[in-house]
């Protein structure tokens, strides 16, 4: 049977990716440029059982997001930078009290108002570092519409697997460009549920480490009675100071994802093989190193692309790896220099760094990161 | 006979972390029986509360509990309502958390006229931090923020329910302990949006700062000062002046957020 | 009907007197920290005490 085909904004792509991954609830607050989001899921939502509600700010859109969540239901929010700014108290939350739940950014310009129709990724740093406290982050950035969708679902996953907010990561090029893209039929991509606990509710303990780094979450509602704080919270949910379970709490937290890095990870490579200088770059500016790359290579220059799809964690392996083999790194990135510290701080050295920053609203173009090169290189 | 509170609370929280005379705990009793009148089953009962010292009451009892952010309960409770409306959903939390940082959810919650139960602890001030005036704090008295006094004008939270649209607002003190449950159950009843405000003590940072010798003189001002609505309403303007009115002070019948977005998806599945 | 039986639970007491100060036939006094029982034949079983206590440290039992 032939694939079903549609046109699709970014936006769009990846509300609808949302609803295929089993998104029942959203809450959310106008703002430019996600707002898409917002309106795909108010009408959609309605027609397969789901809930849609505008809450009256920022952060009570995600505050809606996670009491659904609570209840069992896959839960959406959307922002851009200064509503997940917002947002930032309530991530937090769903960290420590390990929520699940998808957070898509729809990066704009910055610092405040900024430039709200502008093309941004200056929000890099922020999805790994945005709230208080050392926590663990996933965040997820892709680059076309189809990825948009696909990524959406995956976010879901990540985030029902790991029991922690997962961020999307686009920018308002690939948010409002349209592409077609195959809608995949049901079944087609991986839909992982949460899991329910494998005990009674009478031996149920919300952060249990008996069950491994990632206890179940029951749903409120379904019989399994227990708290939730935002406080450091031993293992049966309710507040310690102890020295030693608070410790333990957080470092488990944070070996949800740091133990399992390979499972999280996903990159793309493009003629990385030989490549003696490699691009490394994300979601919208990743399309203008590709057609720089294939441009280069007619050239003959050895010049490939490294593209974390999975943006945090930060490939450190694969990232260490290619530095071994380049001569130099290329970091092109819709900010003035973010990801390039995270480059430098796992190449140490090993090869040369060169970042493109761009700020104005205007794309990084390929004829800009070619020029780059060939000035360094 | 003595009420059962064991029945509704988790085994081995108590004693609480209330200070002495603190007028959560009667807050707390009046809460439980309320939820036994209402007859409310526990795994079908969500309670919900922010930051701050009434905000730690869901730790103590056997619900669904959430403590939240500072001021984000009702938000949150929003959503556990909306995700699932056959859950009883309560919140609980005190002034500062509810009407000064949560102000903007409070009031909403209200206009939507969702059916939820927020009962909240009005103690004049922030407790926990030590003793800061809250937008309850009555224009004049002492707290840690306001040594010269307080030059703020005071939020009338019930006023402020119903100006917003809550369809059931009532007000009690800690006094009137027998009233407490009573009130509750009444809101746990209404289909919509119930506000209780129940005036209570913080005899540790509010009392001493403006001079109450005990928590039973600043319990015994609530006995004066408290009014009936029933004989509030044949009293001027100027006899009402530093009373407290007490008991159901709005009850209207207007539709249900939930129910109203249950029109929503018939319609929308209905094209 | 028989005197009902009042029933402290020390460890809760946190002795705020709120129970003594609004007891209508003084049933019951502070003993430092703690309320103790002094006339528990004069016990009517209004529930003031129980009612207001906010330490779920005293209850009255009729049975």
């Amino acid at each position: 049977m032939a694939k079903k085909i549609a046109l699709l904004q970014g936006n769009e792509a990846c509300a609808y990716g949302a609803l295929y991954a089993g998104c029942r609830f959203f809450g959310g607050y106008p703002i430019t440029p996600s707002t898409e989001v917002a309106e795909v899921m108010a009408k959609e939502l309605p027609k397969n059982g789901g809930k849609f509600i505008q809450m009256e700010d920022e952060i009570a859109a995600i505050a809606s997001v996670l009491g659904a969540s609570l209840t069992g239901a896959k839960a959406l929010t959307a922002s851009s930078g200064p509503g997940i700014s917002l947002k930032q108290e309530l991530i937090g939350y769903a960290c420590i009290a390990e929520i699940p739940c998808v957070i898509v950014n729809v990066m704009r310009g910055g610092p405040s108002t900024g430039m709200p129709t502008g093309p941004s990724q200056s929000d890099i740093m922020q999805a790994r570092w945005g709230t208080h406290g050392d926590h663990a982050a996933i965040a997820v950035a892709p680059a076309s519409c189809q990825e948009i969708f696909s990524e959406t679902v995956r976010a879901f996953n990540l985030a029902e697997t790991y029991r922690m907010p997962v961020q999307v990561l686009l920018d308002e090029i690939n948010g409002h460009m349209r592409e077609r893209i195959e809608l995949p039929e049901p079944g087609d991509l991986e839909i992982i549920d949460r899991q329910t606990p494998p005990v009674s509710p009478d031996q149920y303990l919300p952060y249990d480490p008996s069950f491994g780094d990632i206890p179940p979450l029951a749903a409120f509602g379904s019989g399994y009675r227990f708290h939730v704080t935002g406080l450091n919270k031993a293992a049966d949910g309710f507040p310690t100071t102890k020295a030693k379970l608070v410790d333990a709490e957080e470092r488990r937290q944070l070996r949800k994802v740091e133990a399992n890095r390979e499972l999280i990870e996903k990159n793309e490579e493009h003629m990385i093989e030989d490549a003696e200088i490699v691009i490394v770059a994300i979601g919208t500016i990743s399309r203008s190193a590709r057609n720089a790359v294939n441009q280069l290579r007619e050239q003959g220059m050895k010049v490939g692309l490294f593209r974390p799809i999975t943006l945090w964690p930060f490939p450190e392996r694969r990232i260490a790896e290619l530095a071994g083999q380049a001569k130099a790194m290329i970091i092109p990135e819709m900010n003035l220099g973010q990801m390039i510290l995270e480059v430098e701080r796992i190449v140490k050295g090993a090869c040369d760094l060169h970042g493109i920053g761009r700020v104005d609203g205007e794309p990084i173009t390929p004829s800009q990161i070619m020029e780059k090169i060939k000035e360094v290189c | 006979m003595s009420f059962d509170y064991d029945k509704y609370l988790r085994p081995g929280k108590l004693p609480h972390i209330w200070c002495p005379g603190c007028g959560h705990g009667i807050i707390l009793k009046g809460l439980l029986r309320a939820i036994d009148a209402c007859e409310l089953n526990k795994d079908n009962t969500a309670i919900v509360s922010g930051i701050g010292c009434a905000s730690r009451l869901p730790g103590y009892v056997d619900f669904n509990t959430l403590h939240t952010a500072h001021g984000r309960a009702a938000a949150f409770a929003t959503g556990i309502k909306m995700a699932k409306p056959e859950m009883n959903v309560l919140v609980v939390g005190g002034d500062g958390d509810g009407v000064a940082i949560g102000g903007n959810h409070f009031i909403h919650a209200c206009r939507r006229n969702i059916d939820m139960t927020y009962v909240i602890c009005n103690n004049f001030i922030y407790g926990m931090t030590g003793g800061q005036f809250s937008p309850c704090t009555p224009t004049g008295d002492r707290a840690s923020t306001t040594p010269y006094g307080n030059p703020d004008p005071v939020f009338d939270i019930s006023q402020l329910a119903i100006g917003a649209g809550a369809t059931f607002v009532a007000r009690s003190t800690s006094f009137h302990a027998a009233q407490i449950d009573k009130l509750i159950a009444e809101g746990i009843r209404h289909k919509g949006m119930a506000v209780i405000e129940i005036l209570d003590d913080c005899p540790t940072t509010y009392g001493r700062r403006n001079k109450f010798r005990s928590v039973v003189d600043m319990m015994k001002r609530f006995k004066e000062q408290a009014v009936p609505v029933a004989k509030a309403e044949k009293m001027s303007k100027e006899e009402l002046d530093s009373k407290i009115v007490t008991g159901i002070l709005h009850r209207e019948e207007r539709p249900e957020y939930c129910e109203q977005y249950a029109q929503v998806v018939k319609t929308a599945r209905s094209l | 009907m028989s005197t009902p039986r009042l029933e402290i639970i020390e460890q809760y007491c946190k002795g705020c007197s709120i129970c003594v100060e609004f007891c209508p036939t003084n049933v019951l006094e502070m003993d430092g920290f703690l309320v103790k029982v002094v006339r528990p034949e004069a016990c009517i079983g209004c529930m003031q005490c129980e009612l207001r206590c906010p330490d779920f440290a005293i209850k009255v039992h009729k049975d």
